[in-house]
């Protein structure tokens, strides 16, 4: 029926409420990328030696990789040459030792995003490492995480600190060249978080990086590492956000986890960059790299995603999962309005006895978005009574947009069992009128009918982020029928 | 309460309503009966502000407003309820969580303080009981995987919370069996009141026996033919509805 098209598409339109831009002095390097720009970035950061040949023997090979296209995905040629691979606040040379000495810009900056930084504001019991750009500006709660041993900083500053622990797990996860955009990053990526949690402590916190990009024109390519030794916990959270741009803006991160025999990393994500406006003018190129190592017997790994924001969304958190008794989780959230893309998914590659490994996907499609579901899962011939679980659910708002399944399953060994289900719905002009006629503003009923349908997944975000996300996923649709 | 004066409503381009007058006056309840397709539900969706439905003349005055100029949930804050005749499934949202939400979204158009979700569990315990539906069947998403007749006690449950000014219960009783039909008939009957009306459409005479209207209209080809007490639909019982039609008016 024409009039509920109608009513949809003004529900579609879409507010971003973190698209303001900070006023602060920047360092830039210049705009392109060559050998002397890694090397650059390298010294900015005072590296060893050992790093600078790591990240040149990345970029070398990054030159010889060809940009992947079997993404449902399709963006305007993305040139290396014009944009900056390091921007930071000027007043941040040195690293501050304390949040004293933090630029009142950028701390109003992170109390506009709901982030604040002081230690015993809302988020009390969240340990928070705050990246600009390409550099982190505070970390909080440090000393608190050191008295029960766990490492919590910055990746320049880990770099220093615990040169071992880097050298010993950098690139074990996902190597170098995994793909194009994992090279990339490996020869230039800047700032991120460190996390190690010692053997047999429960961190008593959740950890969360907060990225935000701001400069203009500036690539924000981030690295993040967590171990987790034997018999420990961690629960690690990120969230993103970007000014409103014309130009689009290359975001490559890569994302690391170790979980050693009985440990447990339990890694949340609210992506909410900027999706560019109604048009596809501007947004951020998400192309990101996450993976973990279920490295000991009965580890487990849970990635649990909400994906609003982004121009284009590339992203597959996966999990090896070699040690024995190992499980993998992956519960995701994406929504596409307007002319948002995302191809995301995960893979599950089953090496140990007895693994198991669960995948829930949501995926919500409004306005033109696009949306693609892109799973893998791999069952090896000593994975012997391995499980895998997957369900795959889509849901549509008007008539425009698209989704689209695209399961892969390899399966060597014939005492493994694999489930999958997937369904199709459109939110229909019968559940809007029942709702409305029950008193619900339209609005109201369309973030309650996507809520109900995200429920599954947003209940396994940390419960101060469980309201936020499912906030954003209301704004988000703002508009999205009226 | 309701006044509907010679009502036309077209859906894509075809005439479905062809001048409907009807009046229910504070307190009544009204039966409406007529043959399939005769347009009954088309009344009910047009009265509740259901898109797609083109009135091209006529006018409808609730509670001295002009009720077509309203939004849906205006309408609902207003205190008009439909029960559908096919009540539609929300999968994910609870039941009692879609409830509280709507009751609340009412309350505050009303300018009342929100129901905290403990009151609202004690008064969600309570009218469920009325109408004798499951707490497991509160708890479950929406209408998600209902039976017919518990998606139509589901409907009474919900006019038992939101407490209505007007009531229009389209077909509630298709679909139930005998004993959950007097279950719904009672919590019907426990919800009339001197200050609520209500428009009951129905195919059946035996539902009548327990909700015993104070007017009876036979609604055919969008029109309605004949108007009496609850005496026609016994009518109608017996001999069809071409036979009453046909016959003089008394
Ligand atoms: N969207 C539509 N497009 C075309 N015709 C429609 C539409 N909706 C209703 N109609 C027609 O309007 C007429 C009245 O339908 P309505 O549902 O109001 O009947 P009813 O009296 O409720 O019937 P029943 O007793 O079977 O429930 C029917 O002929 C139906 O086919
Ligand atoms: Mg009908």
């Amino acid at each position: 029926m024409s009039a509920s098209t109608e009513q949809i598409d003004d529900i579609l339109e879409k507010k971003y409420d973190a698209g303001f831009v900070t006023d602060i002095e920047e360092e830039y390097a210049p705009p392109g990328l060559s050998e002397d720009i890694v090397a650059f970035i390298s010294n900015k950061k005072q590296e060893p030696e050992w790093l600078l040949e790591w990240r040149l023997k990345a970029y070398r090979r990054w030159l010889e990789m060809k940009e992947p296209t079997w993404a449902k995905v399709s963006y305007p040629k993305i040139d290396y040459q014009e944009m900056c691979y390091y921007a930071a606040p000027k007043t941040n040379e040195d690293a501050p030792k304390s949040l004293d000495e933090v630029d009142p810009e950028l701390l109003a900056t992170y109390e506009k995003l709901g982030i604040p930084l002081h230690e015993r504001e809302i988020l009390a019991g969240v340990a928070v490492d705050a990246v600009f750009d390409s550099v982190s500006v505070a970390t909080t709660f440090r000393d608190k995480l050191a008295e029960v041993g766990v490492i919590f900083m910055p990746f320049s500053e880990a770099v220093k600190e615990h040169p071992e622990l880097i050298r010993k797990y950098l690139g074990s996860v996902v190597p170098v060249s995994d793909n194009f955009f994992s090279a990339l990053n490996s020869a230039v990526f800047s700032d991120g978080s460190v996390v190690y949690v010692p053997k047999g402590v429960r961190c008593p916190m959740e950890l969360s990086t907060y990225f935000r990009i701001n400069a203009a024109n500036t690539g924000q390519f981030e690295r993040t590492l967590i171990v987790a030794d034997e018999g420990s916990y961690v629960s690690y959270l990120e969230g993103c956000t970007a000014p409103m741009r014309d130009e689009n803006q290359l975001h490559a991160a890569v994302v690391e986890l170790v979980a050693h025999k009985d440990a447990q990393i339990k890694y949340s994500t609210v992506q909410n960059w900027y999706p560019g406006d109604e048009n596809g003018k501007g947004g951020i190129f998400n192309f990101v790299t996450k993976r973990g190592l279920c490295e000991g017997a009965r580890s487990k790994i849970s990635w649990t995603q909400v994906e609003t924001g982004s121009a284009i969304t590339w992203k597959y958190p996966s999990c090896i999962l070699r040690g024995d008794d190992s499980i993998g989780e992956f519960y995701s959230v994406a929504l596409s309005n307007h002319r948002q893309q995302a191809d995301t998914g995960t893979k599950m590659i089953h090496l140990g006895k007895n693994t198991r490994s669960t995948i829930i996907s949501k995926g919500i499609s409004a306005g033109h978005g696009h949306q693609t579901y892109r799973g893998g899962v791999k069952i090896s011939r000593g994975a012997t009574n391995a499980r895998n679980y997957t369900q795959c659910d889509s849901l549509l708002i008007g008539d425009k947009c698209a989704a689209h399944t695209v399961p892969y399953v390899d399966v060597r060994n014939s005492s493994s069992k694999l489930e999958h289900e997937a369904t199709t719905s459109r939110i229909g002009e019968d559940q809007l009128f029942y709702c409305r006629q029950r008193g619900l503003s339209e609005e109201d009923a369309v973030s309650l009918i996507v809520n109900g349908f995200a429920k599954q997944v947003l209940k396994e975000l940390p419960m101060e982020f469980a309201v936020e996300a499912q906030k954003l996923l209301g704004v988000s649709l703002e508009g999205a029928v009226g | 309460m309701l006044k509907i004066e010679n009502l036309h409503v077209e859906v894509d381009g075809k005439p479905i309503l062809k001048g409907i007058d009807l009046e229910v006056g504070v307190g009544q309840v009204h039966a409406l009966m007529g043959p399939n397709g005769s347009g009954k539900s088309t009344l009910s969706y047009v009265l509740a502000g259901r898109d797609g439905y083109d009135v091209t003349k006529g006018r409808v005055l609730y509670k001295g407003k002009d009720l077509l100029e309203m939004a849906p949930e205006l309408r609902a804050a207003e205190g008009l309820f439909l029960g559908f005749q096919y009540p539609v499934a929300i999968p994910g949202v609870s039941n009692i969580y879609f409830l509280k939400a709507a009751l609340n979204a009412i309350r505050a158009h009303r300018g009342e303080e929100p129901l905290d979700a403990i009151d609202f569990m004690k008064l969600s315990k309570e009218k469920a009981a009325l109408v004798e539906l499951p707490d497991e069947l509160t708890k479950r998403a929406v209408n998600d995987g209902f039976s017919g007749g518990e998606k139509k006690r589901n409907e009474i449950f919900q006019m038992a919370i939101l407490e209505p000014s007007l009531a229009v219960l389209d077909e509630t009783d298709s679909g139930l069996d005998i004993d959950a039909l007097k279950v719904v008939a009672k919590g019907v009957n426990a919800m009339r009141s001197p200050e609520r009306s209500m428009l009951v459409i129905t195919h059946y005479q035996r539902l009548l026996d327990h909700i015993v209207p104070d007017v009876v209209h036979v609604l055919i080809d969008g029109r309605i033919v004949r108007s009496g007490d609850k005496d026609l639909a016994k009518q109608l019982e017996e001999k069809g509805y071409s036979e009453v039609r046909d016959a003089p008016q008394l």
